[in-house]
């Protein structure tokens, strides 16, 4: 992994040798570990490391961007060339302000080393926890450990300078016997955190429950969902809704409608990737300092996340949101969603259940519908029935078509404890939920 | 390409080899691409891309272990092929049946996408010019709030080297196109795409691609029917017959049949992520997938398809081979490993998104082979029912069987005839089920290899570039617009 000083000076390097107006560079360095497992053996053990380096040059009002992934003199010297060939190429963009100029830049620490060190026989050691303890139960184990080591640089020709070096840990479990599986996910920053014997008896527990599942017939049920599948409604109201693009071009539940009810009174959701409790990046890949952004408070609709360009636009302020550079037509999006805890213990939730579903997680979710966040998707993993508060049989998997937005006016309880989960999006902070009624349209054969 | 010289890149090979590889192979790849996107009439993105680097990969006792960098010199083609057989060697530590790779596969070989007009070679200024004149077609549409208008082109230069002896240079060329159009009034958003949604349509051609589509030219038509979506009648609920478009039909086939006869995904190598197949080997030459009508190839060969190429990434030549025969369950996408467990040979589809990335096994072009009628014919032959095009959403279980998809735009069929326009479209029911119940399809004047740039699979998760030839079909009693329980 390249270290701050060598980083900067290819940043040096690449604003030294332009002559456009505004330039920006930003470097990426990833290296990253993954050994997977299926069938109760490692199948695939793989490593990568690689450096992007993205130049973005504005001439007048004509921005052009280039990346590249190799970081000798002559190559840096040829990317920002290309850059301002490629801005002198476009059409004045009269939206664009300017790069962002320099703001203080909170610290925090994100790094660890035992997670950068986190070995391939460490790796071997986690994945045999699982396989054998999915063996030891008749099972089949499959899943992955992997660890990534990043260090960001962002700096610009307005004096802006931002570096942040960060780990993460993951690993998943999927265990599956001839009727039924089971999940177990867990996401941190200190690999030392992760328990493999723990994430194996979450997984061989939950597919054990899950063997020999009756049929349900489709309609609409009380549900308990795992955080697993919480944080799968985050992840859509993130790419959905919570950014300054489709706020402002009217594509979002949110448009003209803040400081208005969106949701239940019991409803928090904010941003923040400056806590601890995530995978913390202080600043977004412009540069700009994150700040914590409340797009749901107490059920009303406060507010939106912008990246320079979106906040020029229409006269804000950049709330640090800004995506890198090859997804940046996407508009700023948050990264590090946290939904506020209750006070329920996920068994109570599941007691309170006269008649209903405790869900693990959702499977293949896609939007039907965008303004009211409609998707559709299939349960997977551990979907099981509950009669009078207590679970009497796993389910074979249901198909749901079911509005994300109209859910949240249906909580009726919020778990106590909140888990870092990654699903389709960035991580996100999340508690259990019980919501009154969830509307399964189909079902499957297992 | 500056191409390495062979002999340098040679000692990977010799160092796995010297460290105790029964088998390595060496892939190195220079991946150019360009996308320009106009977004309201502003130039919001004109980017250029260029990733170079090389992955090894090494059998040590039966076990894999694969690494890759992006610093292509010769100390650290050592390091990287040391490090391939060190992980194979951990791998070993948990290990399963031993792999087998089949009988040796060695060819020297070299292969080039043909384009007529290279689609680097157009200039800057004509093709933001082409993306400006499209979307402000769109924009002169009352209630389009956002009109984008975009292409990308592609240059992937790989060599391939393996100590059965291969050596492979590839170059492969694509070129998409893509225009979205979105209508918002109080409460409610509609899109309508050109050629085909999710961003683009893409092929492995040239520029050609580009003018044969003609973006400027459809632009204003795809504006008009995303703001007439906002008034048009919401998807009833029933049981009827649909005409599926050949772009929705092309996404039909990618999730219920590409993905289910993925070799390595039946054998469970997939299940922790997007899960595994119905399709499991003792279906095998005996299964009824679908009707008689019903005719699927896996297609590397045909020209301009996403998923055409040469040699697969483990140097195995393109091929078209048979998937579903006469309506039967004839065959597999299958790897050297994958097919030497059924006692077969590689038909060449393992494929990586980068030099970064282990090859997987990845769809070709899996074509609906075409029928007998015209689009005309079909409707006119269909008392009652819709008409569906342009997929909007889609999603199906983790063995792929329960589905459902939406479609951007769907009209009325009534007496044979198109009747109104019909919005948030949405289509669901079970695999074996659905494909039994076409009963109709549309010939090779409709047929078009539909591409998509986007397939997801894998642990780093990997997109891939496939290809779906299709025309329009027909399909009896399927279950559509259930958005409330019934």
């Amino acid at each position: 992994m390249y270290s701050e000083k060598q980083l900067k000076r290819v940043t040096d390097l690449a604003l030294a040798h332009s002559k456009a107006d505004q330039t920006e560079v930003i470097l990426i360095a990833t290296d990253l570990a993954l050994t997977r497992f299926a069938n109760n053996y490692i199948h695939q053990n793989i490593a990568q490391k690689d450096t992007t380096l993205s130049i973005r040059a504005v001439v007048g009002k004509k921005v052009g961007i280039v990346s590249a992934n190799s970081l000798e003199s002559e190559a840096v010297r040829r990317a920002v060339e290309t850059a301002q060939e490629l801005a002198r190429h476009q059409v004045e963009n009269q939206d664009f302000r300017s790069l962002p100029v320099p703001r203080p830049i909170s610290q925090v620490d994100g790094f660890v080393e035992a997670t950068a060190r986190l070995t391939p026989a460490a790796r071997a050691r986690m994945a045999g926890v699982v396989c054998r303890r999915a063996k030891e139960a008749g099972l089949v184990a499959a899943g992955s450990i992997s660890r990534v080591v990043s260090r960001v640089v962002v700096a610009n020709s307005l004096g802006l300078f931002a570096q942040h070096a960060s780990t993460s840990a993951e690993m998943t479990a999927l265990v599956m016997g001839d009727s039924g599986s089971g999940y177990a996910h867990r996401l941190c920053v200190d690999a030392a955190q992760m328990d493999a014997e723990s994430v194996a008896e979450e997984a061989v527990g939950r597919a054990r429950r899950g063997q020999n599942p009756i049929a349900l017939p489709p309609g609409e049920y009380p549900v308990v969902l795992q955080p697993y599948a919480v944080s799968d409604i985050l992840d859509f109201f993130g790419y959905l809704s919570f950014g300054a693009q489709a706020y402002h071009e009217g594509r979002s539940f949110m448009s003209g409608k803040l400081g208005q009810r969106a949701m239940g009174e019991n409803i928090r959701i904010w941003d923040d990737g400056l806590s601890l409790e995530t995978v913390p990046f202080p600043f977004d890949f412009e540069g700009v300092p994150k700040r914590r952004v409340d797009f749901i408070l107490d059920g009303m609709a406060k507010e939106v996340c912008y990246d320079s360009y979106t906040a020029g636009k229409e006269g804000k302020e950049s709330t640090g949101h800004a995506l890198p550079p090859e997804f940046a037509t996407f508009g700023p999006m948050p990264g590090h969603l946290f939904l506020g805890v209750g006070d329920a213990p996920l068994e109570d939730m599941v007691s309170r259940l006269d008649k209903g579903l405790l869900v693990t997680r959702f499977h293949y979710t896609r939007v039907v519908e965008p303004m009211r966040v409609m998707m559709t998707g299939m349960t997977r993993d551990g979907t099981f029935l509950v009669e009078r508060g207590a679970i009497v049989a796993p389910v074979k998997n249901l198909r749901f078509t079911q509005s994300y937005l109209e859910a949240m006016n249906r909580v009726e309880a919020i778990g106590c404890d909140a888990r870092l989960v990654r699903t389709a999006g960035g991580p996100n902070f999340v508690p259990a939920l019980k919501i009154a009624g969830w509307n399964f349209t189909g079902a499957t054969e297992f | 390409m500056e191409r390495t010289q062979k002999v340098d890149l040679r000692r990977a090979l010799d160092t796995a080899q010297a460290r105790g590889a029964a088998y390595a192979d060496l892939r190195v790849v220079r991946l150019r691409t360009e996308t320009i996107v106009v977004r309201n009439g502003k130039v919001e993105s004109l980017a250029s891309r260029e990733s170079h680097g090389f992955g090894v990969r090494a059998l040590v006792k039966g076990a894999w272990g694969f690494a890759a960098s992006s610093h292509l010199e010769p100390r650290e083609l050592d390091r990287v092929a040391a490090q391939a057989v060190s992980l194979a060697r951990a791998s070993v530590r948990v290990r399963g049946q031993a792999v087998e790779l089949g009988e040796p596969v060695s060819l020297r070989a070299s292969y080039r996408t043909p384009v007529q007009i290279n689609p680097f070679s157009v200039p800057l200024g004509d093709k933001v010019s082409l993306l400006l004149s499209a979307c402000a077609e769109m924009q002169a549409v009352p209630s389009i709030r956002a009109a984008e208008a975009s292409v990308e082109m592609v240059q992937m230069e790989k060599t391939f080297l393996s100590t059965d002896g291969s050596s492979i240079e590839q170059t492969i060329i694509e070129t998409g196109c893509g225009l979205e159009a979105t209508a918002v009034s109080e409460g409610e958003m509609q899109r309508r795409s050109y050629p085909n949604s999710v961003g683009r349509h893409q092929t492995t051609e040239g520029w050609e691609f580009v003018l044969r589509w003609d973006l400027s030219g459809n632009a204003r038509r795809v504006a008009e029917e995303a703001a007439a979506l906002l008034k048009a009648k919401p998807c009833p609920s029933e049981v009827t017959t649909i005409i599926l478009d050949g772009s929705q039909l092309a996404l039909q086939v990618h999730e219920s049949c590409g993905h289910p006869i993925e070799l390595d995904r039946v054998l469970g190598t997939e299940a922790d992520y997007a899960g595994t197949s119905f399709l499991t080997p003792d279906k095998l030459g005996a299964f009824r997938y679908g009707s008689e009508k019903v005719n699927i190839t896996a297609d590397a060969t045909v020209p301009g398809g996403l998923g055409t190429f040469g040699y697969d990434d483990e140097g195995v030549p393109a091929q078209k081979v048979p998937i579903v025969r006469d309506g039967i369950f004839v065959g597999y996408l299958t790897s050297r490993e994958t097919a030497a467990r059924l006692g077969q040979r590689s038909n060449g589809a393992m494929r990586a998104e980068s030099w970064a990335h282990l090859p997987l096994i990845r769809m070709t072009n899996i074509n609906l082979e075409p029928g007998e009628w015209t689009l005309d014919d079909l409707i006119a032959d269909t008392n009652h029912g819709l008409y569906l095009e342009t997929n909007r959403s889609w999603s199906i279980d983790d063995r792929r069987l329960n589905f459902q998809f939406g479609t951007e735009y769907a009209r009325e069929i009534k007496k044979g005839k198109l009747g109104d326009l019909v919005k948030n479209a949405t289509y669901t029911g079970m695999t074996p089920q659905f494909w039994a119940s076409c009963d109709a399809i549309c010939n090779r004047g409709h047929w078009i290899v539909w591409g998509t740039p986007n397939c997801g699979k894998g642990q780093p998760s990997q997109a891939a570039h496939v290809g779906h030839g299709a025309s329009p079909a027909r399909f009896r009693n399927v279950q559509v617009g259930l958005m409330k329980p019934s």
